[in-house]
């Protein structure tokens, strides 16, 4: 087979020429990323020439951006349809909220699971640990019938937000940072007499800040890409949030319009640039916390 | 204060050293009781009742039905054909997944020019909504689009997405492309655990790139294969977005009908709670012991 007679080529040329052999594997490695990089990235590149094509152009030719077909006129005809404003400032509202709750009660639970001792603390931490593996499944129906008939939140941010509010891989993600504090750390401060909040607000937080950051970038990708649960409880359209306005265009009004393709790719360009900038720009942080879990898988 | 008590005291001993946590952990602990562990246990409780959503305010019946719903989904046909169907999906992705993301994570880590721009490109369509990249696969795929514009006569008829024995392996290779970026990063973790000097030393021995791989790295990475493996089929059991929007609510003829999709119609759509809870307990109860048997038979090895 082709392979392995390479693979024999190579071992010869390693004993007769030293570093031709990385050289060789070298431009299969870059080949074979290179290729990844285009099946990953078309599909974004398409969605972006798509959104600006005045008319649909499926062909070979439509990949390539036309300069007389080009429009903005799918962004307006997408936002008459579904108020982007507006449903961006929901998907605002309900990823803030997420943020906030992971913050102030994660960063609280991650730095007692860590640094304080009490009895229950396990039983405490192996919750955290079920629900990262439970499925969702199992919680969609009675989810569903607690937020919507007893707390009746329907059509509620705070009702979209609950069921988010603390994230538990940034919750495991503060407590693996606050464990590797030595407890010495936070003796001296006690000695002091500082209270344990002092301590967490004045010694733990300013040095779990790039833990932090990492914990709520990871977090800000749940809420703001969420379809299925705010899909299930808003049915007024001035509260949904992006993501489930832009579906609700694709799967009922998209039919009757006049470039239905342009108006959804339009769409889903403003949903998608806010979750693809925030990682650009902390991508460090995203690659930090998937190791971490990776070595711990 | 916790740091005023007396050391040694009683409520040390029947507390811990740290009282404090208790207020700490509270609002967290709440959290879990009232938004994972009570939904959790009513699960279960409401699958043993013909339990439904009536009008706000109505006296209804909820009588209890023993296993009945269990029975009745079991027996379902449209329910067994979604299994079948996350089957179908988990036989296309979970291999793919595999394979191409331990080949991807391999050259990755040759410390190659331009890596950080090959991982960061890797990873957009996982931090992407699915929402937003249904939108352009809908494009691709759809009758007039760029692949059957490209392939001409050889296009299926009909078109892939509404296609019976297309729909589900398309689905299953959008969700592929979608989540391999973050199996990539986790081969990739893995791989930095293995020590060089077993290349070394097999190179020595005269053991060829392929002989390398096969010998040392896929077994190298057996844990975050089984972990790779496990979360493939835990989102395969969960697939929703993409047979409710990309082959219109899991059409033609329920040929991309997902168990999550099927709940939604039955328990929210139809009001049929207890049914569609039950539904919801079969699955995690399978979803669960697979996960387990992978985990026994792949690390056994």
């Amino acid at each position: 087979m082709a392979t392995s007679s390479a693979t024999e080529r190579t071992a010869q040329v390693d004993r007769t020429v030293p570093g031709g052999r990385m050289s060789w594997r070298r431009v299969l490695g870059l080949a074979v990323l290179a290729l990844g990089a285009v099946v990953f990235l078309f599909p974004f590149y398409y969605m972006i020439v798509g959104a600006f094509q005045r008319e649909p152009n499926p062909g070979i030719s439509g990949a390539f951006p036309n300069p007389a077909n080009l429009t903005l006129a799918n962004f307006g005809d997408i936002n008459a349809e579904i108020d982007l404003v507006r449903t961006l400032i929901n998907s605002g509202i309900f990823t803030g909220g997420v943020l906030l709750g992971t913050f102030a009660i994660g960063l609280l639970a991650g730095y007692a699971l860590a640094q304080l001792e009490f009895r229950g603390r396990g039983v405490v931490f192996n919750a955290m640990l079920l629900i990262l593996v439970l499925p969702f499944q199992l919680f969609m129906i009675p989810l569903y019938v607690v937020i919507v008939r007893t707390y009746g939140l329907a059509d509620n941010y705070l009702g979209m937000i609950l069921p988010f509010a603390v994230n538990a891989t940034a919750v495991f993600i503060f407590r693996q940072f606050f464990l590797q504090l030595p407890r010495e750390l936070f003796e001296s401060a006690r000695m002091d007499g500082a209270s344990e909040f002092k301590i967490l607000r004045s010694i733990a937080v300013p040095l779990a800040r790039p833990s932090i950051i990492t914990a709520l970038v990871v977090t800000f990708i749940g809420p703001w890409n969420e379809f299925l649960w705010p899909f299930l409880i808003t049915k007024q359209q001035d509260l949904q949030p992006l993501a489930v306005a832009l579906a609700n265009y694709i799967s009922t009004v998209a039919a009757r319009a006049a470039n239905p393709f342009g108006s959804i790719l339009a769409g889903a360009v403003v949903l998608a640039i806010p979750a693809v900038v925030v990682f650009v720009v902390f991508q460090r942080q995203f690659v930090e916390s998937n190791l971490g879990s990776g070595v711990k898988g | 204060m916790a740091v005023a008590a007396p050391p040694g005291g009683r409520m040390r001993r029947l507390l811990g050293r740290d009282p404090i946590g208790y207020a700490f952990v509270a609002p967290y602990a709440i959290f879990l009781v009232a938004l994972f562990g009570y939904p959790l246990a009513l699960s279960v409780y409401i699958s043993f009742f013909d339990f439904f959503f009536a009008a706000p305010g109505a006296q209804v019946a909820r009588p209890f039905v023993g296993l009945d719903n269990f029975a009745e989904i079991l027996g379902d046909p449209v329910f067994q054909r979604a299994i079948l169907n996350v089957a179908e999906f988990i036989v296309i992705n979970v291999p793919l997944t595999v394979v191409l993301s331990l080949v991807l994570a391999a050259a990755l880590n040759a410390r190659l020019p331009f890596r950080v721009f090959f991982r960061t490109s890797y990873y957009i369509p996982y931090v992407t909504a699915s929402v937003a990249v249904i939108g352009v696969w809908l494009w691709f795929f759809s009758r007039g689009g760029l692949l059957n514009d490209t392939l001409g006569p050889l296009a299926p008829d009909p078109s892939w997405l509404v296609n019976e024995f297309w729909a589900m392996p398309i689905i299953a290779l959008v969700v592929t492309w979608k989540q391999l970026g973050f199996y990539v990063l986790l081969y990739l973790a893995a791989l930095q655990n293995i020590p060089k000097e077993l290349y070394e030393a097999a190179e020595v021995d005269g053991a060829g790139p392929i002989r390398r791989f096969m010998a040392i790295t896929v077994p190298g990475v057996r844990p975050a294969t089984t972990l790779v493996v496990i979360l493939a089929t835990i989102i395969g059991a969960n697939l929703f977005t993409e047979p409710y929007l990309l082959t219109g609510g899991g059409g033609p003829n329920g040929a991309s009908m997902s168990p999550v999709l099927l709940m939604y119609r039955e328990g929210i759509e139809q009001g049929h709670a207890g049914y569609a809870a039950a539904m919801g307990v079969i699955l995690a109860f399978a979803v669960m012991t697979i996960s387990a048997i992978n985990r026994f038979v792949l690390e056994r090895e």
